[in-house]
C-alpha cells in the first residue's frame, strides 16, 4: 500500500506541475463563460442594431391591418394589381411582399409571401401567426365580442411546483434547476472519464514502450502500479474539478459585486425586468417562476449532491480507469488501442445519451432506474437523478453495485495488465486477451 | 552460505518450454555468470528471481529463506531492455525508483548525490532524461540499479550500450561492489565480456542447464592438453607420450609447434624432452576461451 502511495504521488505531481494543466484548469472556467457571453453579446447587439426590415403588404381584403413592430416596417401597396405590385417590389430592396387576397373568414386561404432572397423560418412564422391572430380577432368580432373583451381573454399563468414530503414539509421544486444540475454533473463525469481515462492509457503505453515498466515491477507488484496510476490520475481530475468549482464561485461573486448586487434574487428580478419586452411578460409581478427558481436554488442539498458526485466520479473512474489501463497494457501504440476502446466507450456514450434523452425527462421511469443501478452506466445516469431526489434504497443499491462493479473491473483488468505490460510486438486480439486473462502468471 | 539457491525451477509458456528443472546456487560475494544463447531462458529465470513472474514449479531461496515480496529490497535488477522516464529529471527519477525500493527520500538524495559525484555528473540533477545521450542514460540506469545497496545485483547484458571507456568504469564499479560484499549475477550471451570477471558459470541452452562450475573447473574440464612451443629448428620426432598436432614455420628456422600430451603426463616431461632436442623460446598451454567452450557445447547440443 505504501508503494502504491509513492506511485500515486508521482502520477499526481508530474501532471499537476505541468504548465498545460495549469492553463486548462484556469482558462476553462474563464473561457466557457467568456465564449457564451460573447455569443450572447453579439446576438443581442445584432438584434438591436439590425435595421428594421421593410415588408410590403398588398391587402386585397382590406381587413388586415399591421402596425409597425420592433422588427418590421410595413408599407401598404396601393396598386390594385398583384402583377404590377410584384414588378414594383422587384425594383426595391424591400425584404418581402405579403399578398393577402380577398378571403372568406371561414376558409381563409391564398396568402402568399414573395421575397427576393430566401426568407427565414422565423419570419415566415411571424407572418403566419400575425395573420392568424388578426383573422381570429375578426372572427371573434364577427360573433359579437368586442376587441376589449378579446384583449382581456389573453391569459398567462405559472404553476408553482412544490415537493410534498411524507412529513408534510413543503419544498419548492423547479424542473429547470434540477435538470441543469443533473445535466452538468453527469456531463462532467462523462467528460472526465474520457479525458483522464485516455491519459491512463497513454501513460501505460508510454511506460511499456520505454521499458521502464520492467524496472518498476521489479520493485512493486503490477497491481500496485496500476492502482497507483488510476488513483493518481483520479486525484488530478478531482483537483481540477475543485479548482473549477472555486474559480466559478469566485467569478460569480465578483460579477455580483461588480453590479452592486448582494442578493441574488435582486439580480434575478432586474434581469426579468430587462427581459420583459422580449419574453412578452407584462410585469415583474408575473415572475413567480423565477422567484420559484431562486427558492429552489437555495433549497438544493448541495452537500448531498457534491457527495454523490464525488462518489460516482471516483467509482466510475476506478471502473473505467482500470479498463483503460488494461487496454494500454495490451498494445504498443495508441492507434492500435482503437479496436479495444469501442467496448469501453460505448457504455459511457450510451449512459450519456440516456442521461440527456430520457433520464432527465423522466428520472423515475423503469429505464432510468436500471441505468442508474447498472455500474457501467450509473456514474453518469445517477447524476441525472439525484438532483430530483431519489429513494434511499435505490441510491444504496446503486452505490453497492458500483463498488462491486469496480472491484470486478479492477480484478479483470489487472489480470490482463500484468501479462500485457511485459509483452512487446505481439499481435493482440480478443482471443489473446482471453488467454492472458486465464494465464497463471 | 549461498545467497541464492534455485531449485528445480520450471516454467512453461503456452507454446514453448522456457525453463526445465533448473537448479543452481550462487555463492555470496562472487560474480556469477548466467550464460546462454538468445532465447535460452536466461531472462525468464531472472524475472522469476525478481518476482516479476512466477515459476510453474520449483523453489527459490534468498539467503536461505524462501523468496518473498520483501526480498526485492535486497535485489538490484538491471533489465536487458533499459528504460527510464524520458520526461523526468535525473534527480527526481532516481529518488522515485529508490523510494519504490524502500529507501526514504532523504537517504536516497544523499546516495544519489554521492553516486553522481563519483561519476562526475552532479550537474545532471535537473536534466531531463530525453536530453541525455544513450551512454549517459545507461549510467543513470546503473545508479538506479545499485542505489538501494542491494546484496544481490542482477545485471542482464550489462555492457551493451557503453563505449569502452564507460564499460571499463562500470566494470571497476562492479569489482568494487563485490569487494564490499555484493554478489553479482551476470546474464549474457557475449562470453568475452564476462570471462575475466566471473568466478562461477552456468550455461543454459534450450531451457536446460548444460554446464555448471567455477571458471577454473570448466576450463580444466575443457582443456585440450595441448601446448604451444616456440623453438629453433623443426621437430621431427617425439616420444610416445606426445603427439605432434601441427607445426608452423614462423621465420627462418623459428617454429611454433602444437603438441598434445597424454593424460597424466606432466608438461615438465615434455619440456625436458624438448630441451634436449631444440632451443626453446616459448612454452604455453592452450587454454580454451569461454567463448570456444560455449560455442562448442551449444553446437554439440543443437546437433543432437
Amino acid at each position: 500500500m505504501n508503494k502504491t502511495l509513492i506511485v500515486i504521488k508521482r502520477e499526481y505531481l508530474i501532471r499537476v506541475k505541468k504548465k498545460s494543466f495549469l492553463l486548462t484548469t484556469i482558462l476553462t472556467p474563464l473561457l466557457i463563460p467568456a465564449i457564451l457571453g460573447a455569443i450572447i453579446y453579439f446576438a443581442v447587439k445584432e438584434k438591436d442594431s439590425a435595421e428594421k426590415q421593410v415588408i410590403e403588404i398588398l391587402d386585397k381584403s382590406g381587413k388586415i391591418n399591421f402596425d409597425g413592430s420592433s422588427r418590421y416596417n410595413y408599407v401598404y401597396v396601393k396598386t390594385v394589381d398583384l402583377e404590377s405590385a410584384k414588378l414594383a417590389f422587384q425594383e426595391t430592396d424591400h425584404k418581402a411582399l405579403l399578398y393577402i387576397p380577398p378571403f372568406d373568414l371561414d376558409n381563409p386561404k391564398g396568402f402568399i409571401i414573395y421575397s427576393q432572397s430566401n426568407i427565414s423560418l422565423s419570419m415566415l412564422s411571424d407572418f403566419k401567426k400575425g395573420v392568424e391572430g388578426k383573422i381570429e380577432t375578426l372572427k371573434l368580432e364577427a360573433s359579437g365580442i368586442d376587441s376589449a373583451t378579446v384583449a382581456n381573454l389573453r391569459t398567462n399563468i405559472t404553476i408553482r411546483s412544490v415537493n410534498l414530503s411524507k412529513s408534510g414539509e413543503e419544498k419548492a421544486s423547479s424542473a429547470g434547476v434540477t435538470f441543469g444540475i443533473g445535466y452538468v454533473t453527469g456531463f462532467m463525469i462523462y467528460l472526465l472519464i474520457f479525458v483522464y481515462g485516455a491519459q491512463i492509457m497513454q501513460s501505460v503505453i508510454e511506460e511499456k514502450n520505454s521499458r521502464v515498466v520492467e524496472v518498476l515491477i521489479s520493485s512493486i507488484k503490477p497491481f500496485q502500479l496500476m492502482m497507483g496510476k488510476v488513483l493518481g490520475i483520479a486525484a488530478v481530475g478531482l483537483t481540477q474539478l475543485l479548482i473549477w468549482f472555486i474559480l466559478i464561485t469566485a467569478l460569480i461573486m465578483a460579477v455580483l459585486s461588480f453590479f452592486g448586487i448582494s442578493n441574488p434574487s435582486d439580480m434575478a428580478v432586474n434581469e426579468i425586468m430587462q427581459n420583459i419586452p422580449e419574453s412578452g411578460m407584462t410585469a415583474a409581478s408575473n415572475n413567480p417562476e423565477i422567484q420559484n427558481m431562486i427558492e429552489v436554488m437555495y433549497d438544493i442539498p448541495y452537500g448531498f449532491i457534491i457527495f454523490t458526485f464525488i462518489f460516482y466520479f471516483i467509482g466510475g473512474f476506478l471502473l473505467y480507469g482500470a479498463l483503460f489501463a488494461a487496454v494500454g497494457s495490451a498494445v504498443d501504440s495508441p492507434s492500435e488501442a482503437q479496436q479495444f476502446m469501442i467496448p469501453i466507450t460505448i457504455p459511457i456514450i450510451i449512459a450519456f445519451i440516456g442521461l440527456s434523452v430520457f433520464i432527465l425527462e423522466d428520472p423515475d421511469s423503469t429505464i432510468s432506474f436500471w441505468f442508474s443501478v447498472i455500474p457501467f452506466t450509473s456514474p453518469i445516469a445517477m447524476m441525472g437523478r439525484v438532483a430530483f431526489g431519489i429513494p434511499a434504497w435505490q441510491l444504496i443499491v446503486s452505490m453497492l453495485s458500483l463498488i462491486a462493479g469496480f472491484v470486478f473491473t479492477i480484478w479483470f483488468a489487472s489480470r490482463i495488465y500484468r501479462v500485457g505490460i511485459l509483452l512487446h510486438g505481439t499481435k493482440v486480439n480478443y482471443k489473446v486477451l482471453a488467454k492472458w486473462f486465464l494465464m497463471n502468471n | 552460505m549461498d545467497i541464492l539457491q534455485v531449485e528445480q525451477i520450471s516454467k512453461r509458456y503456452s507454446n514453448h518450454q522456457a525453463l526445465t528443472d533448473i537448479t543452481l546456487s550462487v555463492q555470496k560475494q562472487s560474480i556469477f555468470g548466467l550464460l546462454g544463447p538468445n532465447g535460452a531462458g536466461k531472462t525468464t529465470l531472472i524475472r522469476i528471481i525478481n518476482q516479476i513472474i512466477n515459476s510453474d514449479s520449483g523453489t527459490i531461496f534468498i539467503e536461505g529463506k524462501k523468496l518473498k515480496p520483501d526480498h526485492i529490497e535486497i535485489i538490484g535488477y538491471l533489465p536487458e531492455e533499459r528504460g527510464l522516464y524520458k520526461k523526468m529529471k535525473v534527480g527526481e527519477q532516481l529518488i522515485y525508483f529508490a523510494e519504490l525500493k524502500g529507501l526514504s527520500p532523504t537517504v536516497a538524495k544523499q546516495r544519489i548525490k554521492a553516486w553522481l559525484k563519483k561519476f562526475d555528473i552532479l550537474d545532471w540533477w535537473n536534466k531531463k532524461l530525453e536530453d541525455l545521450s544513450k551512454g549517459m542514460a545507461q549510467k543513470i540506469q546503473f545508479i538506479c540499479t545499485v542505489l538501494h545497496e542491494p546484496r544481490l545485483l542482477i545485471l542482464d547484458e550489462p555492457f551493451t550500450g557503453f563505449d569502452p571507456v564507460n564499460a571499463d568504469l562500470i566494470k571497476n564499479e562492479i569489482l568494487e561492489l563485490r569487494e564490499n560484499g555484493t554478489t553479482i549475477i551476470f546474464s549474457t550471451h557475449r562470453m568475452e565480456s564476462v570471462e575475466e570477471l566471473c568466478d562461477h558459470i552456468v550455461l543454459i541452452n534450450h531451457s536446460r542447464k548444460i554446464l555448471d562450475g567455477t571458471k577454473k573447473e570448466i576450463k580444466d574440464k575443457f582443456k585440450s592438453h595441448t601446448f604451444t612451443v616456440t623453438h629453433k629448428g623443426a621437430i621431427t620426432s617425439l616420444n610416445g607420450n606426445f603427439e605432434l598436432i601441427k607445426q608452423i614455420n614462423l621465420e627462418l628456422d623459428k617454429f611454433d609447434t602444437t603438441i598434445k600430451i597424454a593424460p597424466g603426463v606432466s608438461p615438465n616431461e615434455l619440456l625436458k624432452s624438448l630441451v634436449n632436442n631444440t632451443e626453446v623460446y616459448g612454452f604455453s598451454e592452450n587454454i580454451p576461451s569461454m567463448n570456444d567452450i560455449f560455442i562448442s557445447i551449444v553446437k554439440e547440443e543443437n546437433n543432437e
